[in-house]
């Protein structure tokens, strides 16, 4: 079978059956794509998930092209980016259009007050279980606490945060290697 | 124009957002204020939805303000405007993966905006909770009293249950159930 449609189905795939988007999505693409299909081994996997965490956007986007890509091209990259958005599309189009005419019902908005205070609670695991992964040093405790109080009470613009603390980060990294006198490339 | 505009910020919002899931909610919930397109209220609705419906949580988000704001026409620029940073970034880091591996720039980089997403996210966790918690503002009559207590146990529980690594699914059709039991129970208007 041509390999482009056969990426577009099986990304069609991922999409349509994972929950919760990017991590959630990668022992799926690693079934599909490691194991069933062979198109890549588990350590290209790897190397793909770790770029797809430190290049912008979302990280089940950027799996999608960047296995697309590693296995037929540019043609393959579209087709697999084409195929994981393709589900997320039309079940949130249906749904949006479902919400719409049940919104004003007693009986949903009853269900979306207790939803909203679920949601609060998965916002909250969310968040400790990034802090759990992140560095533990004063370095990265000062930028988190530095970013909590710009945006949430300074209520400065989150695109500026993200810059900031990109150059800061930056910055760090090149007076820490200058006093270690590394060699870097 | 709107279609435009939600092109664009959607663009701006994939390009900001580093990291899963969660990552991309505060740029959303910044954007989506500036432009008025949700409110915070409608935005928590939709994030329940986003869990419990297959398929990325940013694409999601992204058809969904489209299609709200700007039909379906507005649904695929908001998409593909989410889609296309990501895309296009990616496919030049293929080219020259094992020199963007071995960065240092980029570590460095990924140092400072990783705990920053964390912070962030932390900022976003503190205004949909002003929001669940009293979403008439500080009101204090005695029914939004019942409410944030409504609110507060099923936040309680919810969290425990998350903790227990319970599925988020499971979680939200629980917090819905006890919401409706509850609105009844107390009659809510």
């Amino acid at each position: 079978m041509n390999k482009n449609i056969d990426l577009f189905l099986t990304f069609l795939k991922i999409g349509a059956f994972t929950f919760g988007g990017g991590y959630a999505m990668i022992p799926m693409i690693q079934q599909e794509i490691c194991i069933q299909h062979q198109w890549l081994n588990e350590k290209d996997l790897l190397e793909i998930v770790a770029v797809a965490e430190s290049t912008p956007g979302p990280v089940a986007i950027n799996a999608a092209t960047f296995v697309g890509y590693r296995t037929s091209g540019f043609s393959g990259a579209c087709a697999a980016t084409f195929g994981v958005v393709l589900p997320s599309f039309l079940i949130i189009s249906l749904i949006s259009m479902v919400l719409k005419e049940f919104q004003d019902f007693r009986a949903v908005q009853y269900a979306f007050m207790g939803i909203r205070a679920g949601v609060l609670a998965l916002i909250l695991k969310a968040l400790y279980s990034m802090f759990q992964a992140s560095e533990k040093n004063i370095f990265s405790y000062v930028v988190m606490a530095v970013s909590l109080i710009l945006t949430a009470f300074l209520k400065i613009d989150a695109v500026c945060v993200i810059i900031g603390c990109a150059v800061f980060g930056l910055l760090r990294s090149w007076i820490y290697r200058k006093e270690h006198n590394y060699d870097s490339d | 124009m709107i279609l435009i505009e939600l092109f664009l910020t959607f663009l701006k919002i994939g390009a900001f957002t580093f990291g899963g899931g969660y990552a991309m909610l505060p740029l959303i919930q910044s954007e989506v204020e500036r432009h008025q397109w949700l409110t915070q209220e409608e935005l928590v609705n939709f994030i329940a939805v986003s869990e419990s419906t297959p398929g990325p949580l940013a694409v999601n988000m992204a058809t969904f303000v489209g299609i709200r704001t700007g039909g379906i026409l507005g649904a695929l620029c908001a998409t593909f405007g989410v889609i296309l940073p990501s895309f296009v970034i990616i496919l030049i880091v293929a080219k020259c993966f094992e020199k963007f591996r071995k960065s240092n720039a980029v570590s460095g980089i990924m140092n400072g905006l990783k705990p920053a997403v964390i912070g962030m996210i932390a900022s976003s966790f503190l205004s949909v909770g002003s929001t669940v918690f009293f979403s008439d503002g500080f009101k204090t009559d005695i029914f939004s009293e019942i409410q944030f207590w409504i609110s507060f146990s099923i936040f309680i529980l919810s969290a425990i249950l998350a903790f227990k690594k319970v599925h988020p699914i499971a979680i939200i059709v629980l917090s819905a159930v006890i919401g409706i039991i509850a609105g009844y129970g107390f009659n809510f208007a």
